[in-house]
């Protein structure tokens, strides 16, 4: 923790410097900073636990070479040969899962619209187990409000507020369009959601930990909004 | 508002959804000049624009109740009963059709018809924003518009009428600069 907010006070300090300077500088401070937290809280209020997007139709669905991948290393993420998912934090039962362990839990479907912070959107249909689901197997402690997700990509994280992660349109998906994720996409596993922009959604996950406080992310702590809900 | 988003529009300065970007729209993938963006990048454009989008909303709610509680959109608004044969006329007039201009009391008719559309503009912009920010929460508001990608067109298309609105109004006040003062001081009253 203690290191957390060192870091934390380094960001701030350093995006006050580089302010006027226009490049990407960290959590907003100062009037943008209060506007944010109020539309942070706003973006909560609007948030549903249970409504959900529309479902689309195969005829909408978008070419996948036309459907864009992004991740922040240098070459595309490939997972370790022995890979498993490890989901801690707190919770009554800390579990390991491979991929297999995964897919034998009860699988979900949808076909649904991705919204990316740059704009653009695009469809694809999305195979996984819900993340409820696995919330349930390892018993969330309920005084965890936040769930956040690291990754291998160059450790890429971000972290949720807990209703986001546990609604019912928030998968592990390990699928994409029928077929098994591919690396472009995040493979082997990556968080796929209807309620949250791209950035939120964390490919190649490695690690999912439900915690107290909310530990921010790779972009959030360059300055996109950290809610980053649709 | 403006340069924060066309900021933003930078991100992906295309119209329709990735592999189905709408045929009619001329200026795919072309980003808008520089000078016209404000923000920084895309981040920090994000942060002006759905903070100063709330100043925008409340001004607006502030302009209209006063509109209504006062009576005053009797006087200023568009009634095409009253006001479309005066518009015409006024149009006439300022195109050299005709010699003599229609009586005009408050407003003329075109007067009328053009700040009434301001109002309609903005109304769709905070409407079609709202649509663009929350596509799902408030997926209601993007059904109207024809989903996301839509609110997006015709978001952008808002900015370019108002822009329209306002540049046609710098050109007229520019041709009558003694109008300026009335314009903020809202003129004789009576």
């Amino acid at each position: 923790m203690a290191r957390l907010l060192t870091r934390r006070g380094f960001i701030v300090g350093a995006s006050a410097a580089s302010l006027l300077t226009g490049c990407k500088s960290g959590p907003v401070t100062g009037f943008l900073g209060a506007m944010n937290s109020w539309n942070q809280r706003v973006d909560g209020v609007l948030f549903s636990p249970s409504r959900l997007a529309p479902e689309l139709p195969a005829s909408e669905q978008t070419p996948e070479k036309d459907f864009p991948s992004y991740f922040i290393s240098d070459s595309m993420p490939f997972p370790p040969a022995n890979w498993v998912l490890k989901v801690g934090g707190m919770v009554d039962r800390p579990t390991t899962f491979t991929l297999e362990q995964l897919k034998q839990m009860p699988r979900t479907e949808m076909r649904i619209r991705h919204h990316c912070v740059e704009g653009w959107s695009a469809v694809a249909s999305w195979q996984g187990v819900r993340l409820s689901e696995i919330a349930k197997l390892v018993s969330v402690d309920p005084r965890a409000k936040y769930v956040e997700f690291r990754s291998f990509d160059s450790d890429y994280w971000s972290s949720w507020d807990l209703g986001s992660g546990l609604h019912p349109q928030t998968l592990l998906a390990y699928g994409m369009n029928g077929n098994q994720l591919y690396p472009d996409h995040g493979a082997p596993l990556r968080v796929y959601s209807a309620v949250k922009l791209g950035y939120k959604m964390v490919k190649y996950l490695t690690a999912i930990n439900f915690l107290p406080t909310a530990t921010g992310g790779y972009w959030e702590d360059q300055g996109y909004e950290w809610f980053g809900g649709v | 508002m403006a340069g924060s988003g066309l900021q933003i529009f930078v991100a992906y300065p295309s119209l329709g959804p990735r592999g189905a970007q709408y045929r009619w729209y001329p200026f795919q993938g072309t980003p808008p000049p520089q000078w016209l963006r404000f923000g920084g990048w895309l981040g920090g454009a994000r942060h002006w624009h759905f903070a100063i989008a709330w100043f925008l909303i409340l001004n607006g709610v502030l302009y209209l109740v006063y509109l209504f509680a006062r009576g005053e959109w009797r006087r200023r608004l568009f009634l095409p009963q009253r006001d479309l044969v005066n518009a015409a006329l006024m149009f006439g007039y300022y195109t050299r059709l005709r010699k003599t201009p229609p009586p005009v009391d408050f407003y003329n008719g075109l007067q009328r018809l053009a700040y009434t559309s301001a109002i309609l503009f903005g109304i769709v912009m905070v409407l079609s924003g709202l649509a663009i920010y929350k596509p799902v929460q408030l997926h209601f508001l993007t059904v109207p518009f024809g989903g996301y990608d839509g609110a997006r067109a015709v978001h952008l298309a808002g900015l370019c009428l108002l822009t329209l609105f306002v540049a046609n109004h710098l050109v007229l006040v520019a041709l009558h600069p003694r109008e300026l003062l009335n314009m903020i001081t809202g003129g004789k009253r009576g």
